[in-house]
């Protein structure tokens, strides 16, 4: 907490600006910049062979396109896909991050490698392995006929809950690292005392364990919620075109429909909401700290 | 916010040119020069990927002068926004589907092409010079033509597939193991065509029946592909698909085309000069270069789509039209087919459609 005053206090200094100055022109030249095209393209219409039109009015016909069932339809599909592979991320890390946080020291750091080791294999190339897995004759549908269990082979690929095991399986990671360090960074006296007061370990899970790494669950779920929600090429690829999310929907504007105004308005509608979603959790966070 | 204003001032100029007529017609010629040293001009391409053999850019130059660097782009609509978003995007000759070409032509971005310099147009297919998206090849030269068909496997399927109907109400032996085109004028054509309307219908009562077959037909789906399925039909995974006659891996013994009964559409990839080219002299010697009857041949043998060009076609190897059949597709086959135009401003009811049913 050194220091913590004086940046709130005075003036910043000199050399403090000369550090923060690379930080600050890469947010300045790749984020407000373009944000602000962004909202400016929102004052057009669609012009008819691509990029802008102005036309009077066209702000507030853009922002109303927003509530016409056809796209919110989509917005919602969006974000009950991302909330299911969400919670399905949080069931399965918890109790990953939990058993490598009791390994011994130096399978922990083996653990750990394997949960960040498909970050090395191209996004792209593991989504493609799951067409291997799940399609009518893939890996999946043949063994499960070869031993009999079925006979014909099961409707795997391009359904959603493939688009969800994709999502599940690319933001994992995601689930389970800050869910580590959290469980990682409980008092083990904390522990102690709750066994030594009687509570069976499952009651010192739910009692003190689960209560402390509360912050650690909210990252984690920003974490897989976020991308999950604008992830166009999962829903592509394992949706087969079938499950249209709104990163597809934001994608098709500014790349098939050519209707920039319109993209920039879901892009910001989807920003505005990941913001408003980040607040909560930085709120919520300092509530679960400061207990 | 300064710079924001800046950027959009740089934007407006592409603005708002809707409709503007192009260009002041083959007359201009007089502004071109016949006799400029092609050695002196450089010329730039944009491309699909794949779509010309490698080495042509190499042979061009040696054979003209003209040192060519080539550009790739993926869809029409990427090359398109790239030419429309500045005014000059230092693209000399672009590659488009003949309707980009008649939306271009129509902004005003296209240069005429010059006949006197392009001799080599003699070569093309009279029938070429006639088609709806640019009669009389004002502004656009046709690179390579085709149309859309059902390309099948002949032993899982059981029957020979001959009506839209047979992808879009599928039998039980193709129930879930078709896939149609996703890109949005081909997505349409398999129910336009089965309710027997115009592939360019901007009528709203027809657009909303051919959205109401497109819906009933996505359950038969497996799904929206226009990149794998020739692999899919290699390997079973679909028996059926709706396909771009170039596409459908005939050379596959197994693997099938036709066109169904009820028609459907011709396209035109044709080759077009930007009129903010410096290099305009250069860019139509690339398109004779093209036109070439051995160019044009060696083209078509190498991208397997067949190319507007009598003699081009006449040299073709006969090995490779028997083992290519949709190669063998006459003009007048062809030409049963409906041309693609330009839809204007109903392009936007079709967008809606496509989202309405591809997440419906």
């Amino acid at each position: 907490m050194a220091g913590r005053g004086r940046a709130a206090g005075g003036p910043p200094s000199r050399a403090r600006l000369v550090l923060l100055g690379p930080g600050l022109s890469y947010l300045a030249v790749l984020l407000l910049l373009p944000l602000a095209l962004l909202i400016g393209y929102t004052a057009f219409r669609r012009g008819r062979f691509g990029g802008i039109a102005y036309e009077d009015g066209s702000t507030g016909e853009n922002f109303a396109r927003l509530t016409d069932p056809l796209y919110a339809g989509v917005l919602t599909d969006s974000l009950r896909i991302a909330a299911v592979t969400t919670l399905l991320a949080l069931l399965l890390g918890y109790p990953t991050a939990y058993a490598i946080s009791r390994l011994p020291g130096r399978w922990r750091t083996v653990a750990l490698v394997l949960v960040v080791l498909p970050f090395w294999t191209n996004f792209l190339i593991r989504t493609y392995a799951w067409i291997v897995l799940l399609s009518s004759r893939g890996v999946v549908n043949s063994a499960l006929t070869g031993i009999g269990v079925i006979d014909r082979p099961l409707k795997l690929l391009y359904t959603e809950p493939a688009v969800v095991l994709g999502l599940l399986y690319a933001y994992l990671p995601l689930m389970v690292l800050p869910l580590y360090s959290a469980i990682e960074r409980v008092d083990p006296r904390l522990l102690e005392a709750s066994a030594d007061l009687g509570a069976r370990p499952a009651r010192t899970l739910w009692s003190v364990t689960l209560p402390h790494t509360l912050p650690g669950v909210l990252t984690g779920c920003v974490f897989v919620f976020v991308p999950s929600l604008g992830n166009f090429v999962v829903p592509e690829l394992l949706g087969g075109g079938h499950t249209v999310m709104v990163g597809n929907l934001i994608r098709d504007q500014f790349l098939t429909a050519r209707d920039w105004p319109f993209g920039s308005v879901l892009a910001l509608a989807l920003m505005a909401f990941l913001v408003l979603l980040l607040m909560a959790q930085a709120w919520a966070g300092r509530r679960l700290g400061g207990r | 916010m300064a710079a924001t204003a800046a950027v959009l001032a740089l934007l407006l100029p592409a603005c708002g040119g809707d409709g503007q007529p192009g260009g002041s017609g083959p007359a201009a010629s007089a502004s071109l020069d016949p006799e400029a040293d092609l050695r002196k001009q450089r010329l730039t391409v944009s491309n699909w990927d794949g779509y010309m053999p490698k080495d042509l850019p190499a042979r061009f130059t040696s054979a003209v002068g003209t040192p060519m660097t080539v550009a790739k782009h993926s869809t029409n609509e990427e090359i398109v926004a790239k030419l429309t978003a500045s005014a000059d995007s230092g693209i000399d000759v672009a590659f488009v589907s003949g309707q980009y070409a008649q939306a271009l032509a129509a902004q005003g971005l296209l240069e005429p092409i010059h006949h006197d310099l392009v001799p080599h147009l003699k070569n093309l297919d009279p029938l070429a010079a006639r088609l709806a998206h640019d009669k009389g090849n004002v502004y656009s030269v046709p690179y390579t033509w085709g149309t859309t068909g059902l390309c099948y496997r002949k032993d899982l399927v059981g029957y020979t597939p001959d009506s839209w109907n047979d992808l879009l109400k599928p039998r039980a032996a193709v129930k879930g193991r078709a896939t149609m085109l996703k890109t949005e004028r081909w997505l349409f054509l398999p129910a336009q065509k089965a309710l027997g309307y115009s592939v360019n219908t901007t009528d709203e009562q027809q657009l909303a029946q051919v959205k109401e077959l497109l819906l009933t037909a996505k359950d038969g789906l497996l799904a929206y592909d226009d990149t794998t399925f020739g692999d899919r039909l290699k390997s079973g995974e679909a028996v059926l698909a709706e396909a771009w006659d170039g596409w459908c891996p005939t050379d596959d013994k197994r693997i099938g085309f036709v066109v169904p009964k009820e028609g459907s559409d011709l396209w035109t990839d044709t080759m077009v000069i930007l009129k903010s080219s410096k290099n305009k002299e250069a860019a139509h010697a690339f398109i004779d270069y093209v036109l070439d009857a051995k160019t044009h041949s060696w083209v078509a043998s190498n991208i397997f789509y067949k190319v507007p060009n009598t003699a081009a076609m006449a040299e073709l190897d006969p090995a490779l039209v028997k083992s290519h059949p949709v190669l063998a597709m006459t003009p007048e086959q062809l030409l049963k087919g409906e041309s693609v135009v330009d839809l204007g401003d109903a392009a936007t009811a079709y967008t809606r459609i496509v989202t309405e049913v591809t997440a419906g």
